[in-house]
């Protein structure tokens, strides 16, 4: 009775109130999780977490434990990303390579955040808000906790925004879309003709992306290496079991001590500060402006080639799998019914995934 | 932290370099990565190729 006197004391004193604040913001997580499934395996548990270290007397607990365990050294994103690379199918990119360019191009946002950024933060803080615009929590984590550390007071609203964002793609890229294309240039239909792409070539591309950009941005040699080393496990055909483990049992076992162990930087007096909100905000913009970059780059391929891409396509070059892919395919198909542009998207959207990486290599390379 | 104490112009344009930098990097990576995956595509397919007509030059043997 003594220690609940006491802890709800606490609540009103020392800014407690932060604290309940707090609590607000992880019920908002879980509902966002739960009643509108926006990224339930991320937003829950890091709703859950929110509240969590969010009770006064909760200070070194066991998250704090996992947070140095597989946080700090990056070790639990760099897992994920092996369930992540056995969960990908190169082959629509592999079929058609020059799909490749919308990723690169959708990766703008991020350069231009990361100089926005500075005018506010120092440019470590800068480059690691800049990264928000991937879309791609792991990344974002890795890039955040090299540059930043973990006594940085941002890293939490970093993490927070990249994973939400994830979330919020189909609700956040279609007016960006509708905005910058036109009603003719969404109606353009793109014939997808599958080519033959040989096992080799499904086994050699995942060695050779990991060889050309470990020596051109050797800092992104990690989260590259292990996206690779789990496409090679499902593209190999002799270990289909550890495969399946990869993409399933170990990518959702991770994710559950991701999403809970993010929340640790969730604390009232690190997130409760007006830097999070401009966070938020020059997030937003680097997702904007990525989404911008991959569609302006169409929209030029388009005056010189013979061949019309719909520019829509170029949108889905963020890291945000397979959302971002599916939301083009779905604006394609409500202006017309008959066009398909799932495989497209899908390539534009898995290049976006390996751009996305050789982004974060390439801001670590320029900061370390 | 104070951002409107740490509000600087001057850094965004000096880190402006780092925009054009990052982009052309990334293109060119993605371009060595297109070619090399063309590259790659049109000797399996060559090989494949092969390795299909001897099979059935085999089989009429």
């Amino acid at each position: 009775m003594e220690i609940l006197y006491e802890n709800v004391l606490l609540l009103f004193r020392d800014g407690g109130w932060q604290r309940v604040v707090m609590w607000l913001i992880g019920a908002l997580l879980i509902y966002l999780a739960i009643k509108k499934d926006m990224e339930p395996t991320l937003l829950l548990p890091m709703g859950f977490g929110a509240i969590v270290v969010n009770i006064p007397a909760v200070y070194e607990g066991a998250l704090s434990t996992l947070f140095r365990a597989g946080i700090s050294n990056e070790l639990f994103p760099l897992i994920l990303f092996i369930g992540i690379g056995a969960m990908i199918d190169f082959g629509p990119i592999l079929s058609n390579p020059k799909l490749m360019i919308f990723g690169a191009a959708a990766q703008f946002g991020i350069f231009f955040t990361l100089s926005l950024a500075a005018m506010f933060f120092t440019l470590p803080e800068a480059a690691s808000i800049g990264i928000i615009g991937a879309a791609d929590g792991p990344t974002a984590i890795v890039v955040a906790q090299k540059l930043l550390g973990d006594s940085s007071t941002i890293t939490g609203a970093i993490m927070v925004a990249a994973y939400s964002y994830m979330a919020l793609v189909p609700v956040i890229q279609p007016p960006i879309i509708k905005l910058m294309t036109t009603k003719k240039e969404r109606l353009i239909r793109m014939p997808y003709k599958a080519a033959n792409v040989s096992k080799t070539t499904r086994i050699l591309f995942p060695i050779i992306i990991t060889v050309v950009a470990g020596l051109v941005a050797p800092e992104s040699i990690d989260l590259l290496g292990f996206l690779m080393f789990g496409n090679l496990l499902r593209e190999c055909g002799v270990l289909n079991s550890l495969s399946e483990t990869a993409q399933k049992v170990l990518a959702n076992l991770v994710t559950i001590f991701l999403g809970i162990t993010v929340a640790t930087q969730m604390t009232a007096d690190k997130f409760l500060q007006p830097a999070t909100l401009l966070i938020l905000g020059l997030g937003l913009f680097a997702f904007i402006f990525d989404t911008a970059g991959g569609i302006l780059v169409a929209k030029l391929i388009n005056i010189f080639s013979k061949e019309k891409i719909n520019p829509m396509i170029g949108a889905a070059g963020i890291s945000a799998f397979p959302m971002s892919g599916r939301v083009v395919h779905k604006m394609g198909l409500k202006e017309d019914p008959q066009n398909f542009l799932l495989m497209h998207s899908i390539g534009v959207n898995v290049s976006g995934q390996i751009a996305s990486v050789i982004a974060g290599g390439l801001i670590l390379s320029f900061m370390l | 932290m104070n951002l409107l104490e740490n509000f600087s112009l001057e850094r965004f344009v000096s880190s402006l370099r780092y925009m054009w930098q990052g982009m052309i990097c990334i293109f060119v990576v993605i371009g060595v990565i297109i070619l090399a995956t063309i590259l790659m595509n049109t000797l399996c397919n060559k090989a494949d190729e092969k390795r299909l007509q001897k099979d059935n030059e085999n089989e009429q043997e």
